[in-house]
C-alpha cells in the first residue's frame, strides 16, 4: 500500500527525508473558513529537490506552498501564508477550490 | 523545528503516545505537550495546559487566542493522537476487502479470529490478526472511545460474545452483519444476556449504509461509509 496516501504520517515521511540527509519543510493548516477542501491539522512536506507527501488543500495551493517551503529551507525563517484572503501583510494568492486556508510553513532542523 | 522537539514528536507517534504541539506563530517557539509532562521553547500558562489537554482528549486541532493578549498572540495546538482502531470479528470475505479500506483510511486495523483457516496472513497480507475468542480479544484490546467495532462472522458462537464485549466498552462505534431477521434474533439473544435495550440499541444492525451494496467489496464500503459517518458526519443520518 502507499505510504504517502496514509491519513497521518507526513512526520513520519518527513523524518525519513531528514535521516537521508535531505532538508525538509512542514506546512501545517492552521485556520480555514468556507468551503476549504482540507481540514486543520493537514499537513504537506517538502524537500529540498522538490518532492512532495500529503496535502494542505486539494491541490490547489500545494504549488505555491512548496515555493515557499524552498524559500523556508534556505533561510530557516518560518512562514504564515494566507490563501483567499484580503489581507496586506499576508502573501495573496486565491484559492481556486474555494474558501479561505491559512498554512504555516517551517524548516525541520 | 527545533531538532529536540521533531525527534520528540517523531518518537510520541511511533510509541502510540498522544501529543499536541503548541505553536507561537509570533515568534515560531514551540513546546510539546504530553498528558504527564511538557517540553520545548516556552512556558505554558496552567490555564493554557489544561486547554490544550482538553484539546488532545477531543481530538481538536486549532488556534488558541491568549485572552491575556490584546495584541492577539496566538498559538497554534496541533493534536497528535493515535490513529483510531477498528476491531474486525471474523475473517471472513468482507473482513478482506474491508481491513485494507480501513487502513487507505487511517484505520489501525485487527481481525479477530480463532479459526485458524480463517485469519491467515495469506488472506489478510500486513494486517494484525488476532486468534483469541473474541470476548477475550476485545478484553485485551480494551477498545475506548477512538475504537470502532465490527462483527462479520455470522457465527453467534464468535459474534455474540463479542458484542456482549463491545457493547460494554466506550467504543463510539459497534456494527453487526446480518439480515433485519438475524438481527432481532440476536437482539434477542442479548436481551437474554442480561444487556438492556439502551445498550442493545447502540448496534448498527444490519451493519452499513444503505447502498445498495451486493458484492463484498461493496459491503465493506457501506460499512466504513456508516463508521465515517458516525465519526464525522454530525448533521447526517447514518
Amino acid at each position: 500500500m502507499n505510504d504517502t496516501l496514509m491519513a497521518d504520517n507526513i512526520i513520519e515521511q518527513a523524518a525519513a527525508w531528514r535521516s537521508a540527509g535531505r532538508k525538509v519543510a512542514l506546512a501545517t493548516v492552521i485556520a480555514t473558513w468556507g468551503s476549504s477542501p482540507r481540514p486543520v491539522g493537514s499537513q504537506m512536506a517538502v524537500d529540498d529537490s522538490g518532492a512532495m507527501a500529503g496535502s494542505v488543500s486539494g491541490g490547489c495551493i500545494e504549488n505555491a506552498v512548496a515555493h515557499e517551503a524552498a524559500k523556508t529551507m534556505e533561510d530557516s525563517e518560518p512562514r504564515l501564508l494566507s490563501f483567499g484572503i484580503t489581507n496586506e501583510m499576508a502573501w495573496e494568492v486565491g484559492l481556486a477550490c474555494g474558501g479561505q486556508v491559512q498554512v504555516y510553513v517551517e524548516a525541520v532542523e | 523545528m527545533k531538532r529536540d522537539i521533531f525527534d520528540r514528536l517523531v518518537a510520541a507517534k511511533a510509541a502510540a503516545t498522544p501529543v499536541a504541539l503548541i505553536t507561537d506563530l509570533t515568534s515560531g517557539l514551540q513546546s510539546l505537550v504530553f498528558e504527564d509532562a511538557v517540553h520545548g521553547g516556552f512556558g505554558l500558562e496552567a490555564e493554557t495546559l489544561d486547554e490544550v489537554r482538553r484539546r488532545i482528549r477531543q481530538d481538536r486541532s486549532g488556534l488558541l487566542t491568549d485572552p491575556q493578549d490584546e495584541d492577539g498572540f496566538r498559538l497554534f495546538v496541533h493534536v497528535h493522537n493515535p490513529a483510531m482502531r477498528l476491531l474486525i470479528v471474523g475473517a471472513v470475505h468482507i473482513a478482506q476487502a474491508l481491513a485494507p479500506l480501513a487502513v487507505l483510511s487511517g484505520y489501525d486495523v485487527t481481525v479477530i479470529d480463532p479459526r485458524g483457516a480463517f485469519a491467515t496472513p495469506a488472506r489478510f497480507p500486513n494486517i494484525k490478526l488476532n486468534s483469541a475468542w473474541p470476548d477475550e480479544a476485545l478484553t485485551a484490546l480494551a477498545p475506548d472511545m477512538r475504537t470502532a467495532i465490527v462483527t462479520l462472522s455470522h457465527d453467534p458462537k464468535l459474534d455474540d460474545p463479542a458484542l456482549i464485549a463491545a457493547l460494554r466498552s466506550p467504543a463510539f462505534y459497534v456494527g453487526a452483519l446480518g439480515s433485519k431477521r438475524t438481527h432481532a434474533l440476536r437482539l434477542d439473544r442479548l436481551r437474554d444476556e442480561g444487556l438492556s435495550e439502551a445498550q442493545v440499541k447502540r448496534i448498527r444492525g444490519p451493519v452499513g449504509l444503505s447502498i445498495g451494496a451486493v458484492t463484498p467489496a461493496e459491503i465493506a464500503l457501506s460499512i466504513l461509509g456508516q463508521i465515517t459517518c458516525v465519526r464525522r458526519g454530525e448533521n447526517h443520518p447514518c
